[in-house]
């Protein structure tokens, strides 16, 4: 149960003079239940590689494997497929289109020919574990906030009841507590129900507190691969390709640098918060 | 997937074609499809097709690209082939289910000159989109429409209008991508069904284009006033359009074009 991806490559307009390599020769294999970010700047290929992983685009060369079958065999069930990996595009809202929040849940069930029970108890599901309770179903989506919007969004991926998660930029354009909170929410699904998840962003701090794994893309290649604080000790070569490391990351090191004893790899705010304590010799509980 | 239409872009590179005032390449392909409706014999066809040859040779663009635009009209091709081969009277030449339905000579003929007048006409009226942008081309159509002013007609706005409808194809062809495929990822099937079922799959993808069309429109109608947009009045050209040597022998090509396939195909 994964998804493999084994030389995989794509090419945008092809034949053309605008002909661009998005993808290029990507060798990777998301295990289950992992927790993996997927970063990189504006136009290194993140989206393009998504929408591999459930059949959207075919790759120019190589092939994608889900669950040892490959999903561009002829007679491969791709709408089988869909169901099973849920693609959450950037800005998602811009899909609704029900009258009501409920029924807009409801159409990625109802297209996978479900009872009528089954597509709303799904619907309800999903819309729980995003944390939008009943008072919103017979709502206009388009009268929601934005995160809001967003996350009735999420859930009408969430209702088709997939195995494979995929956001792309879930958190793009809201403000830091939408982001959080819809952070915060993914973790949470991720802890309850086991699913795997890929975050597609652009930003290390998003991500370094939740995921288990990062890969960071470059002009369409992977370029690292492996646990936040693995990535981020290559926070000189990410600047390069015009990422950041966390902010953590950079004081840690600076500390590390000026003869501190404490443990650059910290990733997390709360991490390197002790790290400190520790070397100033006092006790963590002074933190607060 | 419909990113393949070609139909009415720009396709960038560096040509002579390119380069020409648009205004020539307004009048000459006006000019040029009016021709076409003059011919009555086969000559006039082969110099039209030299014509075009010519002038999809000096602008650079692959054919295969102008084909692929071919494809978006050959329905409407096929059915009026179809129509001119089975319903024109005359000598039959063979004829199907005990003479109800015939080929006659001239409906062949018939047949194969509109057949040709229309992939001329598409492919001359897509030999100025490809090779000239829609900046340069509502340009060309103001000015070129200048006189009407004097009749009260909005020139200035109505090429505005134009150059922003053009503009907002490929936005909106992107953007139509974009929520088909957002949909299919949700289970949508916009392929298969019955006419009334494709009819019914159409409303998750129409919606949200509608709103995202309003969208971008109030959006651009704000930048536009962020920046003093207020109308033709008074307004100075960046690039004002000048004839260029080159343009004078264009017209002059387009003259002898003219005079060729117009004296020739109507001997
Ligand atoms: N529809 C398209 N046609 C042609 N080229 C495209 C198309 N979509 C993307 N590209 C090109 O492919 C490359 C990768 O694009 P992609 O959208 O995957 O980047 P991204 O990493 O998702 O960027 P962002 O962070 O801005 O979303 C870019 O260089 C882009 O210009
Ligand atoms: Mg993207």
């Amino acid at each position: 149960m994964s998804i493999v991806l084994e030389h995989v490559s794509y090419i945008y307009e092809a034949g053309t003079p605008l002909a661009q390599r998005a993808l290029d020769d990507i060798c990777l294999e998301i295990p289950n239940g992992q927790f993996v970010g997927l970063i990189g700047h504006t136009g290194s290929g993140k989206s393009t590689l998504v929408q591999h992983l459930n059949g959207l685009m075919k790759a120019t060369e190589g092939h994608v494997y889900y669950n040892g079958e490959d999903i561009d065999a002829p007679g491969y069930d791709k709408k089988k497929l869909r169901s099973s990996v849920g693609l959450v595009f950037q800005y998602p809202e811009h899909q609704l289109f029900e009258i009501d929040v409920f029924s807009d849940v409801c159409f990625g069930p109802k297209n996978l020919g479900l009872p009528k029970e089954e597509v709303e108890r799904r619907a309800r599901e999903a819309l729980n574990l995003v944390g939008l309770s009943e008072e919103y179903d017979k709502q206009s989506p388009f009268e929601l906030s934005g995160g809001q919007k967003r996350r009735a969004a999420i859930a009408g991926v969430l209702a088709m009841g997939p195995k494979v998660l995929i956001l792309d930029e879930p958190t793009a354009g809201l403000d830091p507590r939408g982001r959080e909170e819809i952070l915060q929410q993914i973790k949470r699904l991720q802890v309850q129900t086991g699913m795997t998840i890929l975050l597609v962003s652009h930003s290390m701090e998003d991500v370094a507190e939740y995921v288990d794994r990062i890969l960071v893309m470059n002009h369409g290649r992977v370029m690292l691969d492996g646990a936040p604080r693995e990535v981020f000790r290559h926070y000189k070569e990410l600047e390069e390709v015009g990422l950041a490391a966390p902010q953590v990351t950079y004081i840690m090191h600076a500390l590390h640098e000026k003869g501190f004893d404490v443990d650059a790899d910290a990733t997390t705010i709360e991490e390197a918060a002790g790290e400190i304590m520790k070397a100033l010799g006092r006790s963590e509980t002074l933190r607060n | 997937m419909l990113r393949d239409i070609t139909l009415g872009q720009y396709y960038q590179t560096d040509s002579v074609i390119h380069r020409l005032d648009p205004r020539v390449k307004l009048g000459g392909t006006l000019l040029f499809i009016i021709s076409l409706f003059f011919f009555q014999n086969m000559w006039g066809y082969v110099i039209a097709a030299a014509f075009l040859a010519l002038v999809i040779h000096l602008s650079t663009v692959p054919f295969r690209y102008i084909v692929k635009g071919m494809r978006a009209i050959l329905f409407l091709l096929l059915i009026t082939v179809a129509f001119n081969l089975f319903l024109t009277p005359g000598t039959p030449l063979v004829s199907f289910f005990g003479g109800h339905v015939r080929i006659t000579y001239e409906g062949i003929r018939l047949a194969v000159f509109i057949a040709l007048r229309l992939c001329f006409l598409i492919i001359g009226s897509s030999m100025m989109t490809l090779t000239t942008t829609p900046n340069n081309l509502t340009d060309g159509m103001e000015k070129m429409l200048r006189p009407l002013k004097l009749f009260k007609v909005p020139v200035h706005e109505v090429a505005m209008m134009m150059s922003i409808a053009l503009r907002f194809i490929p936005i909106l062809l992107e953007e139509t991508d974009k929520i088909m495929k957002a949909q299919i990822a949700r289970g949508a099937d916009f392929e298969s069904g019955k006419l009334v079922q494709r009819a019914k799959a159409m409303v998750p993808l129409l919606v949200p284009l509608f709103i995202s069309a309003f969208r971008r429109a109030n959006d651009l109608a704000l930048a536009m006033e962020a920046r003093c947009y207020r109308g033709g009045e008074g307004r100075a050209k960046m690039k004002p359009l000048i004839y260029q040597k080159r343009d004078g022998i264009a017209y002059l090509c387009l003259g002898l074009y003219l005079v060729a396939g117009i004296g020739i195909g109507r001997l």
